[in-house]
């Protein structure tokens, strides 16, 4: 999968599931510091991931997601792994 | 309220079994989890279908993480995501402090409290996807009061209040509250064995005067599980007829 195509998904996610406004949203967002989405906002982005691209991120590697880019490079790991 | 997939630890007997009685008279989806007691547990079924709910039993040492697991697995497949889970599978290994082996601290902390743990965990994804969920413990007025003997029970049943706080901080945002019934004397298999003399001088203890049944607990669970409950979170209903007063 093309991580365009990652992208995309992801901020249709952070829109959908978080309510975050579009145009706030850039792949170098922190989402607790640049989108205020609490910590267990994150936890339930990275179930929303799990099911929208059939992947489990274990809470090991959770831990280490902190930018939007991140949680794209960990899907994108896990899709084209 | 919409027919609720209700799992219910500990359920062959006692509390457990009243609390599935009860929300199977509401009509909702029962999973009754059971320790070892098979023929129990199909009695317990048998009384939840009379009562008007479906009835699945399930094996299952809660203290263990991966039966846990399996448990979940096995709901899930069969009834759907667990949306109100009742925690009230527990144990007593009584003794005195100073006779008190380590086994018997572990396996109470581990039936009582680990138990908590894990199926909560394991329950909130699916009560985070639906934004609702219900988390109802079975605590003890020995938790809040003590009593001598039951260091190991106490400390499992206090516990229960400190993370159903804590808990209920951490999701109550998502539309799911978690709380606790702290029954006192019970007419149980557990309270039974105590013996004739300390049942009827408890009972001179307690303000009705009298020991409760299943049932009174379990509509205390069923209150916290309902939408009129749903403003109450992190919160100890003490149902113990005025014993602890």
């Amino acid at each position: 999968m093309e991580r365009s195509e990652i992208e995309t998904k992801m901020v249709d996610l952070l829109v959908e599931e978080l309510g975050i406004e579009r145009e706030k949203i850039a792949m170098g967002s922190k989402f607790e510091e640049d989108l205020e989405v609490d910590s267990l906002g994150v936890v339930e982005l990275l179930m929303a991931l799990e099911d929208n691209f059939d992947v489990n991120i274990p809470d090991e590697e959770a831990e280490n997601i902190s930018t939007v880019s991140e949680a794209v490079d960990i899907v994108a790991a896990k899709v084209n792994g | 309220m919409d027919p609720k997939v209700v799992l219910i630890t500990g359920a062959s007997r006692g509390i457990g079994r009243a609390v599935a009685e009860h929300f199977a008279a509401l009509g909702h989806k029962i999973a009754i989890n059971y320790a070892g007691n098979k023929a129990a547990a199909a009695e317990a079924a048998a009384a939840v279908q009379a009562a008007g709910g479906e009835a699945l039993t399930v094996a299952a040492d809660v203290g263990d993480s991966d039966a846990v697991a399996g448990l979940f697995e096995t709901v899930g497949a069969e009834m759907g995501p667990v949306e109100i889970l009742v925690n009230n599978a527990g144990i007593t290994r009584d003794d005195l402090m100073l006779r008190m082996k380590v086994d018997q601290w572990d396996d109470v902390i581990n039936t009582n409290l680990r138990s908590v743990y894990l199926c909560s965990k394991a329950a909130l994804r699916g009560m985070l996807r639906a934004k609702w969920g219900r988390i109802i413990s079975v605590g003890s007025v020995s938790g809040l009061s003590g009593n001598p003997g039951q260091a190991n029970y106490a400390a499992a049943k206090a516990g229960i209040v400190g993370f159903s706080k804590s808990l209920a901080k951490e999701v109550g945002s998502r539309g799911i509250t978690v709380n606790v019934v702290a029954p006192g004397f019970i007419a149980t298999d557990m309270t039974a064995a105590l013996g004739e003399d300390v049942t009827s001088s408890a009972a001179e203890r307690i303000a009705l005067g009298r020991l409760g049944t299943p049932q009174e607990v379990a509509s205390a669970v069923g209150y916290l599980a309902s939408d009129t409950a749903s403003y109450i979170t992190g919160q100890t209903i003490v149902v113990d007829g005025g014993l602890a007063l």
